[in-house]
């Protein structure tokens, strides 16, 4: 199978990826400062240009594709996922990113969505998670909090919300990484990791709905709260947050509990320590699962586990057939089986 | 004095039905008589019967299982109205077959089947053996279980593995009726059970004892023979609607040079199609099997984007379930062919059923104006050449095509001369080469109007299409009102223009002919028949038969508008009738119309043409 081209030598830049179209999301949407995150990700990647897909379904964020300068498909309403995976089976060469949102890829696309975890094509999706449907103008979505009142649930939603991460692991997905919108750097160090995993790398965007949602996750993202309700997590580093870097997770029973390095004899070895490589899933749904305030909320790549792609699986097949099949052209294949031969001798002369 | 079982007579046609329990191996059965029809030179077309279920209960009625050949000494385009042999192996499949088979057929039977407990499983009263109602049959008694278990005697092999070689005695029967050569089909034993060299033998002892058991009773009061068939020379098989569709995908697919991509979801009667692809790595098919209909569409839309032959393949419900991405591949100019194998419908409706009722849903079943090609295909083996041509049209002309086959195409098999790849009509699609200043994404080809094939990882090409529409040549998304029109006028024009690739409408008959019929899709068949039939006897009768509709061959209203009366038939309450009164408002068109799951039959065809004829 042929893998990703990278070329070393490939100077690109921001420039190279930014299209001449207007970008007409509202000022102050969380949308611009992952774009720009992006346009600044892809000239980092080593890959031409002309290898990228950009592809969406509908939404706000499904605008995307139009601002990139990029080969890029702006597909109809919950469908990303299999635009994204008929490219990628198509051609793996090339690098895919999906672009969706709460509604486009929870609600009306759940279904492509867990699919696409389970079967694993080497496919970025960026999900935009604003917990509000914004292009319609205010109704509560699959990630809306339970209770919260909108424009279609005046008394307050009864329905209890998708965590996208639990989602994603239950529907047997490898690889899920949470960003804010709010700090590009922490959205350019995640974007590169995805990139570079192969397989359905998903990450859930903390993003801001300045009209319809407007401080959804303040908690997680104003200056004054977000060091205590942010768990940035790296491979092999133990899960320290809050202002003074003093607070950390520990397993207690079968749940996690925070504690205080140095209080009652803690110290930083007792600190848990992160593993998004582990096949079990148990700590990753628990490290998903944490909400503010009581708990930080998890950022950075929580889940990381090697798997076969899909795309690799079907044409590794392609190849093998290629090599083995006796048939080599579709005339053997007419021609194979069951057939006779009618000559004129045994046709009594007719025709 | 010779015996009466040296007699020969000879028939220009025959329609044999094996009818037995789900388990009783009658598809098999008539598989290896359709072998041997083939050996013979006559050219034939089957039908398989199956139950809706997949194990309905032993012996009852809806577990009766039926395979239906109709072949002959000229050339044959229908599986056949009504048998004239029938094969019975237990008291339900004589009780579901009696409406199917002609009043003077011969029935032959396993009386050791017509026991009390299965005539009861069947719903008789009395045993139709002996209360008289077959009366005017020739009924062939035959206690084949007891036959079948004395010829595997001495294999000593258990009564069960006996039992399922019973169908061999039966075909051994069949086979002495039409004097065929019954050694050929050892050579099929010996391969399919190569493994078993037991199961071998037993099935060459049984299959030569029906032989001899039907030669030995005198039963008979003739034996039959039919003529070689006048077909052209040349290589010849068997294939099934759903097999030729399959592979004149895969031709297209090594004539365009694109790989084929087919995404779809498992649906009666089109899963085969499915099934076939996925069998084909090693031509770079991929067909995946899509978590639903809309992942189907969907995936072969990204498929397109990135250069493949795209295919979906669906029936009805599947087809509404589609029909917003239908959208989206217009409004995106894209290849892609979606074939509906149509069944009885609305809803889950027929499932195995067959009915020409999507015509409408495929013409016009979507938001917006959303036109696209419409086909159907007209036999089993021009599913084949369907296939390629729906191919063909979508990548040349950048637009989707819906090709309609039916379950009765899909199912049944027809005599399919093979060609050669080569030697079909070549395909070009209109892909841009790298770095062509010139491209700009809704740029037209001047006489096709389709836009350019800009595929991803070419360099220099880098755009963006989507659902939105499209300002026309940049491609940027516009909400601009002229635009709007104008793009809506090209994508209708552009399809309209197809009419100057496809072949001009071929009428049978001349113009003064009282009486033309119309039809379109799969009922070809039984619709030449019935006319070419009245034609010999003298009958002032033509016949027009659409496969392409959308758009209609160039020359339909020239063609057909100067017959005193014009009958559409179709299998639906009048959908391409209705068509043909929008298109051409000032003919006048009567119509026959039939919703009931099942098509048209010869006989009913001709005694309704001629009502009208006087």
């Amino acid at each position: 199978m042929e893998q990703l081209v990278k070329t070393k030598d490939l100077v690109l830049s921001k420039k190279d990826f930014e299209s001449d179209q207007m970008v007409k999301w509202c000022p102050g949407c969380g949308d611009h400062a992952i774009l720009r995150s992006v346009e600044n990700v892809f000239p980092e990647l080593g890959i031409p240009k002309e290898d990228f897909v950009v592809v969406s379904g509908i939404g706000c964020s499904s605008r995307f594709p139009y601002y990139m300068n990029t080969y890029g498909m702006h597909g109809i309403h919950g469908r990303a996922a299999p635009l994204a995976t008929g490219i990628k089976l198509t051609n793996p060469k090339l690098s895919v990113w999906m672009i969706t949102g709460d509604g486009d890829s929870l609600a009306i696309g759940g279904n492509h969505f867990i699919h696409l975890a389970r079967r694993n094509p080497d496919i970025n999706v960026l999900l935009f998670n604003n917990k509000i449907y914004g292009l319609t103008k205010g109704q509560f979505s699959p990630t809306t909090p339970k209770g919260s009142k909108t424009k279609s649930s005046p008394q307050g939603t009864f329905e209890v919300p998708f965590n996208p991460g639990e989602l994603v692991i239950g529907a047997r997905g490898k690889f899920f990484a949470r960003v804010v919108d709010t700090n590009p750097k922490m959205m350019t160090e995640v974007f590169l990791e995805a990139a570079k995993y192969r397989g359905a790398s998903i990450i859930e965007i903390l993003a801001n709905c300045v009209i319809f949602n407007n401080k959804i996750h303040s908690l997680v993202t104003s200056r004054e709260t977000k060091e205590d309700n942010q768990l940035f997590l790296r491979a092999g580093q133990p899960m320290i947050f809050g202002k003074e870097k003093n607070r950390g997770l520990v397993l207690k029973g079968t749940g996690l509990e925070i504690v205080t390095i140095g209080e009652n004899g803690i110290t930083e070895k007792d600190i848990l320590v992160h593993n998004p490589y582990e096949v079990d899933p148990g700590i990753h749904i628990m490290l998903c699962e944490m909400k503010a305030p009581d708990f930080p909320v998890a950022l950075g790549v929580i889940r990381s586990v090697e798997a076969e792609t899909f795309e690799a699986a079907v044409w590794n097949s392609i190849d093998y057939e290629k090599d083995t099949s006796p048939l080599k052209k579709v005339d053997d294949l007419l021609r194979s089986g069951n057939t006779w031969r009618i000559s004129k001798s045994n046709n009594n002369g007719k025709k | 004095m010779a015996s009466k079982k040296d007699r020969v007579v000879d028939l220009e046609t025959a329609v044999i039905r094996f009818a037995g329990d789900s388990g009783d191996g009658m598809q098999l059965t008539g598989n290896l008589f359709s072998d041997s029809t083939a050996f013979a030179g006559n050219d034939f077309a089957t039908f398989p019967d199956y139950p809706a279920e997949i194990r309905a209960p032993q012996g009852t009625v809806s577990g009766v299982s039926g395979f239906q050949i109709h072949f002959g000494g000229i050339d044959i385009h229908t599986s056949g109205d009504l048998a004239d042999v029938l094969i019975a192996m237990n008291p339900a499949s004589l009780k579901a077959n009696m409406t199917w088979i002609t009043n003077e057929a011969i029935i032959i039977v396993d009386t050791d089947a017509f026991i009390e407990k299965n005539l009861t499983k069947a719903g008789y009263e009395t045993n139709p053996l002996k209360d008289g109602s077959l009366t005017g049959h020739l009924v062939v008694e035959a206690p084949v279980t007891t036959l079948t278990r004395e010829a595997v005697k001495e294999l000593h092999i258990d009564n069960k593995s006996a039992q399922k070689s019973k169908n061999m005695f039966a075909l051994g029967m069949v086979f002495y009726m039409f004097n065929r050569n019954y050694k050929k089909t050892f050579k099929f034993f010996e391969q399919k059970f190569k493994a078993n060299p037991l199961v071998v033998e037993a099935n060459k002892k049984v299959l030569t004892a029906g032989y001899h058991f039907a030669h030995t009773i005198e039963a008979f009061a003739n034996t039959f023979r039919i003529e070689p068939a006048p077909l052209d020379s040349g290589l010849y098989r068997n294939v099934t609607g759903n097999l030729a569709t399959a592979w004149g995908f895969l031709a297209a697919s090594e004539r365009s040079g694109r790989n084929l991509f087919l995404g779809s979801y498992p649906i009666t009667p089109a899963s085969e199609i499915l099934q076939e692809l996925s069998r084909h790595k090693q031509f770079s098919a991929i067909a995946f099997q899509a978590e639903d209909e809309i992942a189907g569409i969907v995936s072969t839309i990204g498929a397109s984007f990135a250069g493949a032959l795209p295919i979906t393949s669906t029936s009805g419900p599947g087809l509404s379930l589609k029909s917003e991405a239908i959208g989206l591949a217009v409004m995106m100019e894209l290849p892609i062919v979606i074939v509906d194998v149509q069944r009885g419908g609305p809803s889950t409706g027929l499932p195995t059923k067959s009915e020409q009722s999507d015509l409408m849903q495929a013409l016009f079943g979507r938001n917006g104006e959303a036109p696209v090609i419409v086909m159907a295909a007209q036999s089993s083996a021009d599913c084949f050449y369907s296939a390629y041509e729906a191919a063909k049209l979508s990548l040349e002309h950048m637009t989707p095509v819906i090709l309609l086959t039916d379950g009765s195409l899909a199912n049944g098999s027809e005599v399919f001369k093979i060609p050669k790849v080569k030697a079909l009509p070549g395909i070009k699609p209109p892909i841009v080469k790298a770095n062509d200043p010139d491209y700009q994404p809704y740029r037209r080809d001047p006489e096709k109007l389709s836009r350019f094939w800009a595929i991803p990882g070419t360099e220099g090409l880098r755009h963006r299409i989507g659902g939105l529409e499209k300002q026309d040549i940049t491609g940027n998304v516009s909400h601009d009102p002229h635009n709007h029109q104008k793009m809506t006028d090209l994508r209708k024009e552009k399809v309209k223009r197809v009419a100057n690739y496809i072949p001009e409408l071929e009428v049978i008959g001349k113009e003064e002919e009282e009486l033309l019929i119309v039809g379109w899709g799969g009922t070809y068949g039984v619709m030449l028949t019935a006319v070419q039939d009245m034609r010999k006897e003298g009958k002032s009768i033509g016949l027009a038969h659409f496969k392409h509709i959308m758009p209609l061959p160039k020359n339909t209203k020239e063609a057909i508008s100067k017959y005193k009366k014009i009958l559409v038939c179709e299998l639906n309450s009048g959908q391409f009738v209705s068509y043909l009164r929008m298109t051409f408002p000032d003919i006048e068109y009567l119509q026959y119309n039939k919703i009931q799951g099942l098509p048209f039959m010869v006989k009913e065809l001709k005694e309704l043409f001629n009502t009208y004829l006087n």
